[in-house]
């Protein structure tokens, strides 16, 4: 047998898929329940008193920050707990014994993982609209770039959940690394309302670029300009799936 | 009988500096049930986790089917089904979910007939739609061998298959072994249970250290290295062996009721006639005597010692 395993592919996507089925009701509750949350806060309570940021009304310009926010968690948490608990529970040897390549694992995997990613992403997009009026200025670039952040944001999981060998290993990236970064990287506020030197120092955060590039696909504008956001991505794809590549070659934490 | 597995120069040496292999050279023939043989520690697992994908090895080269296990792991891996020793299954899956995935995993199309066949064969179709998690320990490993035998695999491993199981499950598995190599699958299994290699082996391979000590025909195996033991059962108790019993391998046991005999019964002088000579002229009676061909356990444990004193 050569070429390309497509039924392993389809057999590990759709336990995945079955895996997040099992939990769908929280799984679709807590999106749609934070974004009320934070339209409640930030665009009831706070926007009332801050119309408009970069011209844009306050309630709708924390929209794209707000789904940047979820979907960063969801790919890392989803894609970390899909490899992680099979090394956790033993199961993994049956992938290892399979005549499955590293390409199509994480093919599968990231793929499972970033459908889920997107699922949420859409679904806060359709919650937002509840509240308030959202205009998509490129809403194909808008999927694109959802879908681009989906997959690195999934890799990066991959990588964490074949890392961790614990579950506190597995939550402590996510918690105290990219959500201190995401509130820090303007998801409730354009980096221009921060006075020297933080503004300069805002752009070593990279998810500045990030939302700052979701953002312009909403409103034809950012922080940063948007080649800058999407470089920014391409690395991080590239940056992955190399570390990816080198664990699959090496069996680092996956094979003795 | 043409070879499906060729090993040779296999060693594995773990990050910790521990060699668990040294240099291992085997070949398994086709059709044939191959027992494994060692104490814990032995390699015996190291040894299959290399052919099936799980550890890399360190040297050496292995060939399943004629595919390399790392240049052509995809020709490889497809011929095997793995049962490993832990337990470990999807406890919320469905059996039936569970054994269509390993199916899909090893690139087969979706086969429902075949699924059927394989829960039914192992006591599994009534549980079908049950979560694993619902299951006993032995339905559990059930699954397993479910999920080995999903793609209709050359090659299959069963690492202790037996261990932690009971009685009823045990014969269930050991029919289910033979007929397996009914249809022409090669079996390989490891264990420590020298009852389980002796009942189901055509040949046995004793590994201990990372070094296999031997490799043989179960049946010449016995006969070559099998003692008999030749047991005297005394009219009256003896409260010690006389002095003029130490020429032979004697002991007493039963309370001073039975004197045991250990002897070469391929040798061309046993000695019996002579002991039992040599009783008769000491005046201990004796009213029965059996003679027992030694089993696979002890030929393993002198095997075992005569490598520690080695």
């Amino acid at each position: 047998m050569s070429g390309f395993n497509v039924n392993a592919v389809k057999a590990i996507y759709r336990f995945e898929l079955a895996r997040f089925g099992r939990t769908l009701m929280t799984g679709l509750a807590v999106p749609v329940i934070t974004t009320s949350l934070y339209f409640v806060v930030f665009g009831g309570a706070i926007g009332s008193r801050m119309t408009q940021v970069d011209g844009i009304p306050y309630a709708a310009f924390i929209v794209p920050g707000l789904i940047m926010l979820s979907m960063f968690t969801e790919s890392i948490f989803n894609a970390s707990f899909g490899i992680y608990m099979p090394k956790f529970t033993g199961t993994i040897y049956e992938l290892l014994s399979a005549p499955v390549s590293a390409t199509e694992t994480v093919i599968a995997y990231v793929g499972a993982a970033a459908t889920k990613s997107m699922t949420v992403g859409l679904i806060i997009f359709a919650t937002a609209h509840l509240f308030v009026d959202v205009p998509v200025a490129h809403p194909v670039a808008m999927l694109v770039f959802m879908a681009l952040i989906a997959i690195s944001f999934c890799l990066f999981g991959f990588i964490l959940g074949i890392w961790a060998q614990s579950f506190e290993q597995l939550q402590i990236i996510p918690l105290l690394v990219i959500m201190p970064m995401t509130f820090l990287g303007g998801a409730f506020y354009s980096i221009h309302m921060l006075a020297e030197p933080w503004r300069t120092i805002t752009l070593f955060n990279p998810v500045v670029y990030l939302i700052s590039g979701f953002r312009w696909t909403f409103f034809g504008q950012g922080d940063v300009a948007i080649h800058f956001s999407l470089m920014f991505i391409a690395g991080m794809l590239a940056i992955c799936i190399a570390i990816i590549g080198w664990m699959f070659r090496t069996g680092y934490r996956l094979k003795k | 009988m043409a070879s499906i597995i060729e090993i040779s120069g296999l060693t594995k040496i773990y990050a910790s500096g521990f060699q668990a292999l040294k240099g291992v050279d085997l070949t398994i023939e086709e059709g044939e049930i191959f027992a494994l043989l060692g104490p814990n520690g032995a390699g015996k697992t190291t040894l299959i986790s290399i052919i099936c994908g799980n550890v890399n090895p360190s040297g050496g080269t292995v060939t399943v089917a004629g595919h390399d296990i790392v240049r052509d792991y995809r020709g490889s891996r497809s011929a095997i089904g793995l049962v490993p020793q832990e337990l470990s299954t999807d406890a919320f899956e469905k059996v039936i979910d569970t054994v269509r995935f390993s199916r899909g995993l090893f690139g087969k199309p979706r086969n429902d007939a075949l699924i059927e066949k394989i829960l039914r064969d192992l006591s599994l179709w009534d549980k079908r739609n049950a979560k694993i998690l619902e299951l006993s320990g032995g339905m559990k490993r059930r699954v397993m061998i479910a999920k080995a035998l999903s793609h209709e695999p050359r090659v299959l491993f069963l690492d202790e298959p037996t261990a932690g199981v009971d009685v009823e499950l045990r014969r269930d598995m050991w029919s289910l072994v033979r007929q397996l190599r009914e249809t022409g699958v090669t079996i390989i299994l490891t264990t420590h249970y020298i009852e389980e290699a002796e009942e189901m082996a055509d040949r046995v391979g004793v590994i201990d250290k990372g070094g296999l000590l031997l490799v043989e025909e179960k049946a010449t195996l016995m006969k070559k290295l099998g003692k008999k033991t030749l047991t005297v059962h005394l009219s009256a108790p003896l409260a010690a062996l006389p002095p003029e019993l130490a020429e032979w391998e004697v002991a007493l046991k039963g309370d001073g009721h039975e004197i045991e005999y250990i002897f070469d019964s391929q040798a061309d002088r046993t000695g019996i006639s002579t002991l039992l000579r040599r009783l008769g002229d000491l005046g201990i009676g004796y009213k029965d005597l059996d003679t027992r061909q030694s089993s696979l356990e002890d030929i393993f444990v002198s095997l075992v010692h005569q490598e520690k004193a080695a």
